[in-house]
């Protein structure tokens, strides 16, 4: 199958970068809903911290998303060269 | 994506994306931007629409391939001295004219009204982000002696929200891709490095090359030193890295699903139609999106640079 798509027209490469970026997106995906999780149980538990949870929420959620980036500019680069 | 008569989608983003010699409005309607070149002719200043369609002027003309494709080169292929008011020039002196009128103006406010009236209105909501910048991010970050440092981290909270939403308007005071550009991103990580190493007590040196740790994670081999050495460069690239791609993701993806029209356009009226009314929903969905991303990405710029500084002074 994949030897099918060289012949046709696409570069290894190309298809690396796809597969590493899709592959990135699941564990940012995952991490990202496990942080989700825990901070609506976190919230449901105790309602008048929500402002505290949800500032670390969104941090945490926000350093996930940098290394997924860092994934996707790599496979960018890769397409692009 | 790419057919013979229609529109060559890849192209039209990293137009978009990228920077260029003259500001394009419209089809028709091009704002040609000055360019400042110093090479061995001496110094040379003309308008970008001399330029256009490859033409040679004063000996330089636009590379249309290679390493320097874009760019202005002269006759040998060599890249002069390019200082050059080009859009992403422009558009930084916009936004930076926006920032100075809009808080100067308030101190203004401030200074005839303080003590007499209650703020309302737009100084009432600037006042509100000013005092969550400085306290809930700066002060619980920093703690004591922060004043030194917030009027920093004020100016780069600001700067970055007004670039991120200037990015998303479609007309002329916008739509320049300012911090989708890894050299503007660069700039504003380096000044968050020099926030956070050069204004530290020696206590935080000494905690880089002489950590609190075991002897035998430091002295015939200097691995923990070395580790937190790396980590002196690699909190600013991070920084870098994040803000450039959450934003030149959200442009590429308003910009790929607006393509997505013009491009079902030769297949049909029923085709066209059913995929222009997704593409305009989706384009409202991450618009909206964007619009969230753009707050976010500034207060996490912010309030990383903030507990950098922070674990920098407890040391």
């Amino acid at each position: 199958m994949i030897l099918e798509a060289v012949e046709a027209g696409m570069s290894l490469a190309q298809i690396g970068a796809a597969i590493g970026a899709a592959i990135a997106v699941i564990g940012a995906a995952f991490g990202i809903g496990m942080i989700g999780k825990s901070a609506t149980e976190s919230i449901a538990r105790q309602p008048s911290a929500a402002g505290n949870i949800r500032t670390s929420m969104i941090l945490t959620a926000a350093f996930i998303e940098g290394v997924a980036l860092f994934a996707i500019v790599v496979c960018l680069l890769v397409v692009l060269k | 994506m790419r057919a013979e008569e229609g529109l060559d989608v890849s192209k039209l983003i990293f137009e978009h994306l990228g920077d260029s010699y003259e500001w394009h409005i419209v089809e028709g309607a091009v704002i040609p931007l000055p360019c400042i070149l110093i090479g061995e002719q001496g110094v040379d200043v003309f308008m970008s629409n001399k330029l256009e369609h490859g033409a040679t002027y004063q000996g330089y003309h636009i590379a249309e391939e290679g390493d320097y494709e874009g760019k202005i080169v002269n006759a040998a292929g060599e890249r002069p001295f390019d200082i050059s008011i080009t859009k992403n020039v422009l558009e930084l002196f916009i936004v930076c004219t926006l920032l100075c009128s809009v808080v100067l103006g308030l101190a203004r406010w401030y200074r005839k009204n303080g003590s007499k009236k209650a703020p309302g209105g737009f100084v009432g909501m600037m006042e509100a982000v000013i005092d969550f910048i400085d306290k809930d991010v700066a002060k619980e970050s920093i703690g004591h002696g922060y004043e030194r440092f917030s009027p920093y981290l004020m100016t780069v909270f600001l700067f970055i929200l007004t670039s991120n939403l200037l990015g998303l308007l479609p007309v002329f005071p916008g739509g320049a891709n300012l911090t989708g550009n890894i050299a503007v991103t660069l700039t504003c990580a380096v000044s968050a490095f020099i926030a956070i190493n050069f204004f530290a007590p020696k206590g935080y040196y000494k905690s880089i090359f002489w950590p609190d740790v075991p002897i035998f994670l430091k002295a015939p081999l200097p691995i923990m030193p070395t580790i937190e050495f790396i980590g002196v460069f690699t909190k600013p690239f991070s920084l870098t890295v994040r803000l450039f791609a959450n934003i030149m993701a959200g442009h590429i993806i308003i910009l790929a699903l607006t393509s997505v029209v013009f491009v079902t356009a030769k297949m049909g009226t029923a085709m066209c139609a059913s995929m222009t009314a997704v593409s305009v929903l989706f384009c409202i969905f991450m618009n909206c999106l964007e619009l969230l991303v753009a707050f976010i990405q500034a207060y996490v710029f912010t309030i990383l640079t903030a507990n950098f500084i922070g674990l920098a002074h407890d040391e």
